[in-house]
């Protein structure tokens, strides 16, 4: 029983995927990025589009271990890079969080059903930055 | 405009590199670093450094927290929410502090000794041994954190802990910081600047508040490399690990206790 359940997966998203995709590009210029992003006005992700819909949780779930216990930081895979390269600045320039079901990753993961608890830890909107830095090269930045 | 391009003159070039050399080689070897673009890691942490902190507790002043208010601007300690926890006084317990200031009296002979006290980064870490799922580990370049995809929140690392250096996070926690993220239900400790780490700065917000209060009571470094000013500076001030006796082989010593 769970043998088939696995195996029908893969089948099952696919078909999500073939009703699913069309109908939600038509109302979006570029599939499923938000207006107001970064990436709106860009035209590729960190991997072709269509790769990134089907693997971009393995990118992620692989980066946070080489990032966490090796300490690489010079990655396209980041959460980090990601949230600040979708999430949305509206007319006054306020980030809108990205988990939002009307957001980035929210909105296709609220169709798909899949619950995320990242970000309840990790920022959904750009928030001091990626990186901090030392007050001798932070001079006449202020403190977010 | 004109479009002129003088040709370089190799000789003046090389003339140029020198005297920037001579001048690099003039400031205090912390100045020299902020001057090279720090840039991400890209290749994986190894053993060949290992970072650990020496605490100079004569020049640690009573009722200064520079270090512990700059650790929670760095980490966005700063931005706990109290959640439901009830009392203010269990708040002021149970909240999370990756550096507490700690005062010490011989109560024989009254000498009093400030020192801010974090997780000790132990080389046999305690907190590593006893955790179920691994969460608790020690990087190669010897920083002992916990990463919280794999922690469970038992607080086992807690109990092991001779220093009581962790602190559970019992609270929903809201604006996070995009460098710090912490959510309820994990444990957390000092993990020496981890992202500055990673970024190739020298020094962490505890160091840097430290200087920046006129104290330097705290120096960062690599115990590793013989000509580190840390290990210049371990090999001159009398100095030692709190609770040798457990033979944890700590990083961060602690001088003048
Ligand atoms: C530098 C900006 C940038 C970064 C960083 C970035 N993306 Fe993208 N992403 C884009 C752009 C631009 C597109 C649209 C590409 C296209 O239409 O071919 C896109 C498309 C996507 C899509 C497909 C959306 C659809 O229409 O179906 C997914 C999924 C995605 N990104 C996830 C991620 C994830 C996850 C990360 C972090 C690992 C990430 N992106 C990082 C710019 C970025
Ligand atoms: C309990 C809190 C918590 C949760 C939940 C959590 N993370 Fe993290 N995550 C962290 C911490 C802490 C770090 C270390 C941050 C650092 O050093 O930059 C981190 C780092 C990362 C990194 C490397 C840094 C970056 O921005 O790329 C990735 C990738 C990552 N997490 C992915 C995830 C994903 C995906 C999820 C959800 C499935 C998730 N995390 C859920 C706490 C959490
Ligand atoms: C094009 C639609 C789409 C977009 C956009 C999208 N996701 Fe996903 N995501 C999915 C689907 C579908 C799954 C579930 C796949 C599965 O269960 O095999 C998923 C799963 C995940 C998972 C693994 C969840 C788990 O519990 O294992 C993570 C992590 C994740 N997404 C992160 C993100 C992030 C971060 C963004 C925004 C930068 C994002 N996703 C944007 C469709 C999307």
């Amino acid at each position: 029983m769970a043998e088939a359940l696995r195996r029908a997966r893969p089948v099952a998203l696919a078909l999500l995927w073939m009703l699913a995709v069309p109908g939600l590009q038509a109302a979006e210029t570029k599939g499923h990025v938000v207006e107001g992003s970064r990436a709106a006005g860009l035209a590729e992700c960190v991997k072709p589009a269509a790769q990134m819909r089907r693997q971009h949780m393995e990118f992620i779930k692989h980066q946070r271990i080489v990032t966490v216990h090796e300490g690489v930081r010079d990655t396209p895979y980041s959460l980090a890079g990601c949230v600040e390269c979708h999430v949305r600045y509206d007319e006054r320039q306020i980030p809108t969080p990205i988990n939002h079901p009307d957001q980035f990753c929210g909105a296709c993961h609220a169709f798909a059903a899949v619950d995320l608890n990242c970000f309840d830890c990790h920022a959904a909107v750009p928030n001091g930055g990626q990186e901090s830095v030392s007050p001798s090269r932070r001079e006449g930045e202020a403190h977010p | 405009m004109k479009d002129e391009n003088p040709v370089i003159d190799p000789e003046r070039r090389a003339f140029v590199g020198l005297a920037v050399g001579i001048g690099a080689a003039l400031v205090a070897p912390g100045v020299i670093l902020h001057q090279v673009a720090a840039a991400p890691r890209a290749e994986p942490v190894s053993g060949a450094v290992r970072w650990g902190l020496l605490i100079d507790t004569t020049k640690c002043v009573d009722g200064c927290s520079a270090c512990v208010e700059a650790c929670g601007r760095e980490n966005g300690l700063d931005l706990q929410g109290r959640g439901e926890t009830g009392s203010s006084d269990k708040w002021e317990r149970q909240k999370a502090a990756w550096v507490r200031k700690v005062k010490l009296q011989d109560n024989q002979t009254g000498r009093i000794v400030n020192l801010p006290m974090m997780c000790q980064h132990c080389e046999h870490p305690p907190c590593v041994d006893v955790c179920p799922t691994g969460a608790s580990f020690k990087r190669a370049d010897g920083i002992v954190m916990v990463d919280r995809h794999l922690c469970i929140g038992c607080r086992y690392c807690m109990m092991a802990c001779p220093y009581k250096a962790r602190s559970f996070i019992h609270g929903e926690q809201s604006g996070q910081l995009t460098r710090a993220p912490r959510g309820k239900g994990c444990v957390e400790s000092c993990d020496l600047c981890v992202q500055r780490r990673d970024q190739g700065e020298d020094s962490t917000a505890c160091v840097d508040a430290c200087v920046t209060a006129g104290h330097e009571a705290i120096v960062f470094g690599d115990l590793q490399d013989p000509a580190s000013p840390i290990r210049q500076m371990l090999k001159e001030l009398p100095n030692r690990q709190i609770r040798e006796d457990l033979a944890l082989n700590t990083g961060v010593r602690y001088a003048g206790v």
